[in-house]
Formats: structure tokens, C-alpha cells, sequence
């Protein structure tokens, strides 16, 4: 038995090993403005996020829709302490406020501090919030994440958050050096390393005892809490580290932009993310992976013909315009909703055994149709 | 006093509509979470599809065809909506209805936003709603006067039906049990499908009123009406409906007072429209935590 496990743990990281060299040189041998780079970059983004929203909602049964509020809060965050303190006093990006933060902050550093601070508002707000019941919880954490786009673009915080206009010139994707040296980081490769720690760590919780509660509150509140699991902590625990990964999704996508700005962080984008998470399978890590990455290739690349006239040959300019993609998306995940609600995954993770498994039952299935 | 009454008569006036434009919107919140206990998050979108349409159809026919039209047109599409996203769900965990309302209120901002270009669409001015008036100095649009009324006929109306009707009867018995009205012989889904009917229905007209107000329809203004109607339904104790319709009217009001904050309160700014926005949702929070049945709600008890 503990010899499979160990087997198993080799082939997981010889398997990552791989990704991640494909990666490298994917990098160091495409143009760095290829699609396929974008697509890498923005899709383990997404996957950051989508795994941190499916901790809450996959793994804790805590429905929260409040995502593109700790977004919002972990990328401002970090474009505002990353911000080299020249250009916050030179009036290029804060030009109707005086600057209020005047220091600035290497790249890790603020993306400690944007998953801290989003942390932070996740704890406070927890407080009243987690008690709610899961239909309110919902509305309470959307709304919270509304109440944070607004107070973002207040212009009495402007000397901070530089009111409704946007915030650029702090270290994004292209800049990051690799530390102590002077080479730029390959930036396809920093996304994946972020979002894979992240990753990495969120598994790890999962699989401890901390886990073990989460999932038996998800499960049955009432029986988790004859158990001895004290349900609000634990609530609380999974909503606050959740934030703090959702801070650090936000803090790479505002890398990946160069720009940031509050007006973007809408219900519409956490709406996203939840349709991320049910595609690939409500309490799967690997099927929020594997939907985001699937999601943001086909929107971004595969797609993109639909928005443009022409798809796969089919040249109607006017069918295939400006939104269309959008709707055959939107219509593609009302279908899995309503008829393959398990998604991707189900609440299963992608293993070697069950695909050999699965493999095996086709095949057999398909020499007893041949048979007969 | 009056001085101040008459310098702000104006956001006091804009409160009551919209007030009452989100009263319409907030029933339909509010009876389809009494009997489905589902936050039918498609509601918002419905009340912008029927704005869509009303361009649309104004274009091609006069309002007295147009209009009936436009409520038609909703309440099929609150029909269709029901019976395609959440009829097939009605056994499955209540997560997953959920987020099939997420689903469809994603599908019809998208499908808006494909047939619209992504442009404002000019909403027509309807014919004595759209005519200016001077109340006591104060300009303003016919549509302001008429709200609050027509919200409160119909709420009369839509109580005279929940209390005297057989139908209505059904409904309430659904809101308290679903499976044992079930056993007794009510036919869960047609009362559904009703209940889906008359909260469209009530959006149409809500729509009406609202888009004379602001002019231009954009495949996103229905979710922030729809939000702040459903923060109304909560306010007043979801599942109640004299509890939507006060709420409606006290969040259109604040938000009114709030949006015009550098004069009523005297302090200058310009911050205060976003601010208002903000409010409604921090005012739901601290409902939520101080008392979540909200002013006329019943208190659910869970069993185990």
C-alpha cells in the first residue's frame, strides 16, 4: 500500500515536472506575444482562482459568491505597493490625488500582501457573514463584493486608490527579475510557479485534518458539529485562506494586464469563475484546473473565429459577430448545468488508474460490440 | 423646513419612482423564493430583456400594440425560463438551481449583449409617461407621479388574487409546504409556472417605468435593479409581499437621499452616486446579520 502511494507521488511529480518544463520551453522558443503564451498565463490565473472559489464552495459548502471582490482587493493591493515610488509622486498615473502610499515593494512582497489584505477583509467581513444560511450567504458576499468595487472608485480614497481611474506602471509580468540577479524571470513560467505553490498548498490543506472538517461541514452541518468540529471556525479558516489565494489570482491577473482598474472586477466575472468551477466539477482540484485552462483557450484562441466572421471555413459575417462567442459559450454551460451537473471531474481528481480504468472499459466495451 | 423639502424635492420625487419600480421587480423576487426557495438571479435580466424588447418592438409597431406586446414577450420568457433551467432541477440539491440561475442570468446577458452590438439602445418615449411636469418647482416626468400609484393598484390587485383566488390559495399552501400541498392534490407546477408569470409580468411593467426614467437600455443595467430589488425582498422578510413593496420604497428612497448627499446633507463631493450603490448592499449585510427574517418574514426552522 505505501509503496503505491509512493509510486503514485513520483508519477504526480514527474508529471508536473514535465508541464512545467513544457512550459519553459514553450517560453524560450515562441514569440512572447503568442497565443499560446497568453492563453498559458491567463488560464493558470483563472485555475488559481477557480481552485480557491472551489475550496469554499467544492470543499467547504460554503456558497460564496465574493471572488472578484478579493480579486479586486488582492490586485489593487498589489498595483498600489509595487508602484515604484517615483511615478506615484510624478503625477503620470495619480494625476487628480496626491499619492498617499509613497513606498514601494519588491514583486513577492506584494503578493504576500495582496493575499494578506484580501485575508484580512475576508476575516473581517466572515465575522457577520458566516453565520448566514447558504442562499444568503450568497447575496451577503456579492454584495460585499460590490460595496468593495464602489469604495474603490470613491474618490475620497482617491490619494490611494486613485479613485475610478486606472492604476499602471507597477511591476507587472515583463518586469519581474529573477532575485538576486539580473535576468528577467521567463513570465509564463513566474505565473505557473505563483499558481502552482498556491495550488500546492491548497491540496495540502485539503488533505490534512483541516480538510477532513471542511468537507464533513460541506456534507452535513449538524453532524459535523455533533462531532466536535467547531463550525464557524472552520468556516471562517476556509473563507479567509480562500480570499487570500482569490488576492493573489487578482494581484497576477493586474501583472498579466498591466492595467488595472475597479470597473472590471463585476458580478459578471465571479458569475465566470463559478461557471469555471461547475465545468470542471464542483469538489475537483484537477477539473477546476483543467476547466479553466479549457475555458480561457477556448474564449481567447479557439473561438475567437466566432466573434470574427469566420469559423472553421464557415465565412457569415453576419451571424458570426462581435458577442456571438459569448453566446454559444453561455448556452454550452447551460447545457452541462442542466444535464451533466457533475462537470468534468465530478467530485473526482485525474488519476492514472482511474484513466487506465476507464480506458480498459471502453475498450472492452468496444470488443464486445465488435464480438457481437 | 419647507425651503429644504423644496430645494430637494427632486431626489425625494426620484426616490418614490424608483422605489417603486423595485417594489415590481422585488414580488417577483420574493414569491418565486417563498415557494422555490431559489434566488432566481435570471430576474434582473428578465426585467432588461423586456427593455430590449421594447425598443425593438416600438420600432415597428405603436405603442398601444407595443406595449401589451412587451409584457407578453416577458412573461413567456419567464415562462420558458422556469420550465427549461429550473423545472429539470426541482429534485437536484438547491446549489445546483442556484447556479443555473447564475447560468441563465449569464446567457441573457451575453445573448443582449450579441443582438444589441453592445450599444445603448434609445428606449422610446412613451406617450404621457415621458411628458415632462413641474411639481412645485421641481421638473420631473410624468412616470414619477404615475409609479407609486400603478405599484400600489397592483399590489392590491396581486393581494385580492393571493387571498380570494383558488390559485392564490395554492401558492401560499406551496410557500408553507412544498411536498405535503404536493401530496394534497395542488399541482406544484403549473402554481410555479404562475408564480413565474405574474413576477414577469410585474417586471414588464417595472421596466416600462424604469427605462422611460433612464433612457437607454444596455445588456447590463437589469442586474444592479435586479440586485437592489432583491435587497428590497430581503429587507422586507423574503417570501412576503407587502414586505417587498415597503422594502422597495424605503431602499429607492435612501438611495434617492443618498445620491443626493452634497445637498441634503451639505457636504460637497462627488462620490455620493457610488456610494449609494454601496449602501444598498452594506444596509443588506446589516440586515442579514441583525435580523434575517427582515420586517414581515417567518422564521424558518431548520429541522434536523
Amino acid at each position: 500500500m505505501n509503496r503505491e502511494k509512493r509510486n503514485r507521488l513520483i508519477v504526480i511529480w514527474v508529471g508536473v515536472a514535465a508541464v512545467y518544463l513544457a512550459v519553459l520551453i514553450c517560453e524560450l522558443t515562441l514569440r512572447p506575444t503568442a497565443m499560446l503564451l497568453t492563453v498559458l498565463k491567463k488560464g493558470a490565473i483563472y485555475s488559481l482562482v477557480a481552485v480557491s472559489m472551489n475550496l469554499l464552495n467544492g470543499f467547504t459548502g460554503l456558497f460564496s459568491l465574493g471572488q472578484a471582490g478579493f480579486m479586486l482587493i488582492g490586485a489593487y493591493t498589489y498595483a498600489i505597493l509595487t508602484m515604484p515610488s517615483e511615478v506615484k509622486t510624478s503625477q503620470s498615473v495619480y494625476k487628480y490625488y496626491e499619492c498617499f502610499i509613497t513606498f514601494d515593494t519588491g514583486v513577492f512582497a506584494g503578493l504576500l500582501a495582496a493575499g494578506l489584505i484580501a485575508a484580512l477583509f475576508a476575516f473581517l467581513i466572515g465575522w457577520p457573514v458566516l453565520r448566514l444560511k447558504s442562499d444568503y450567504l450568497a447575496i451577503a458576499t456579492l454584495g460585499f463584493a460590490e460595496i468593495i468595487r464602489a469604495i474603490c472608485q470613491w474618490d475620497v480614497l482617491g490619494p490611494v486608490t486613485n479613485g475610478a481611474n486606472l492604476l499602471r506602471s507597477y511591476i507587472d509580468l515583463t518586469r519581474v527579475i529573477i532575485p538576486f540577479t539580473d535576468i528577467p524571470f521567463p513570465p509564463t513560467l513566474f505565473v505557473f510557479i505563483v499558481s502552482g505553490v498556491c495550488i500546492l498548498l491548497i491540496v495540502l490543506l485539503i488533505n490534512s485534518s483541516y480538510g477532513r472538517a471542511f468537507k464533513a461541514i460541506r456534507d452535513d452541518e449538524t453532524a459535523a458539529e455533533a462531532m466536535g468540529i467547531n463550525l464557524f471556525r472552520h468556516k471562517e479558516l476556509s473563507f479567509v485562506i480562500s480570499s487570500f489565494f482569490a488576492g493573489v489570482s487578482g494581484a497576477l491577473l493586474a501583472m498579466f494586464q498591466y492595467t488595472v482598474q475597479a470597473q472590471q472586477f463585476k458580478t459578471m466575472m465571479t458569475y465566470e469563475i463559478l461557471l469555471i468551477v461547475v465545468i470542471g466539477g464542483i469538489g475537483s482540484i484537477s477539473g477546476s484546473c483543467i476547466a479553466s485552462f479549457l475555458y480561457i483557450t477556448l474564449s481567447e484562441w479557439w473561438l475567437r473565429g466566432l466573434d470574427m466572421g469566420t469559423f472553421l471555413g464557415i465565412n457569415a459575417p453576419g451571424i458570426f459577430r462581435s458577442g456571438f462567442r459569448k453566446l454559444v459559450f453561455s448556452l454550452i454551460i447551460m447545457v452541462i448545468v442542466l444535464f451533466f451537473s457533475r462537470g468534468i471531474m465530478g467530485d473526482k481528481e485525474l488519476s492514472l488508474t482511474r484513466m487506465r480504468l476507464a480506458f480498459r472499459r471502453a475498450s472492452s466495451r468496444l470488443r464486445k460490440e465488435a464480438h457481437s | 423646513m419647507a425651503g429644504f423639502f423644496h430645494d430637494n424635492l427632486s431626489y425625494f420625487l426620484s426616490g418614490i419612482s424608483v422605489g417603486g419600480q423595485y417594489a415590481l421587480i422585488a414580488i417577483g423576487y420574493t414569491m418565486v423564493y417563498g415557494i422555490l426557495r431559489l434566488i432566481n438571479f435570471a430576474h434582473g435580466d428578465v426585467f432588461m430583456c423586456a427593455g430590449l424588447v421594447m425598443v425593438y418592438f416600438s420600432s415597428s409597431f405603436p405603442f398601444t400594440i407595443s406595449i401589451p406586446l412587451v409584457i407578453i414577450a416577458t412573461v413567456l420568457l419567464g415562462f420558458f425560463i422556469e420550465r427549461v433551467a429550473y423545472r429539470p432541477l426541482r429534485s437536484a440539491p438547491r446549489m445546483s438551481v442556484m447556479i443555473s440561475a447564475i447560468g441563465v442570468s449569464y446567457l441573457l446577458q451575453n445573448a443582449a449583449l450579441y443582438f444589441t452590438g453592445g450599444l445603448a439602445k434609445v428606449y422610446p418615449s412613451i406617450p404621457f409617461l415621458s411628458d415632462t411636469v413641474v411639481i412645485w418647482d421641481a421638473t420631473t416626468k410624468m412616470v414619477t407621479l404615475v409609479t407609486p400609484f400603478l405599484t400600489i393598484a397592483l399590489v392590491i390587485v396581486l393581494t385580492l388574487l393571493i387571498k380570494h383566488t383558488k390559485t392564490g390559495m395554492a401558492m401560499r399552501a406551496v410557500s408553507r409546504d412544498f411536498e405535503t400541498s404536493q401530496l394534497m392534490g395542488i399541482k406544484i407546477n403549473s402554481v410555479i409556472s404562475m408564480t413565474f408569470v405574474i413576477g414577469s409580468l410585474l417586471a414588464a411593467v417595472a421596466s416600462l417605468l424604469y427605462f422611460t426614467n433612464y433612457a437607454s437600455v444596455t445588456p447590463t443595467s437589469g442586474s444592479m435593479p435586479g440586485l437592489k430589488a432583491f435587497v428590497a425582498a430581503v429587507f422586507g422578510g423574503i417570501g412576503s409581499i407587502p414586505g417587498a413593496v415597503i422594502g422597495g420604497f424605503i431602499i429607492g428612497i435612501c438611495e434617492n437621499i443618498i445620491r443626493g448627499g452634497s445637498s441634503i446633507f451639505n457636504i460637497p463631493g462627488t462620490g455620493w452616486t457610488t456610494f449609494s450603490d454601496a449602501f444598498t448592499f452594506a444596509f443588506l449585510i446589516v440586515i442579514l446579520v441583525v435580523k434575517p427574517t427582515g420586517l414581515f418574514g417567518e422564521k424558518a426552522v431548520d429541522k434536523v
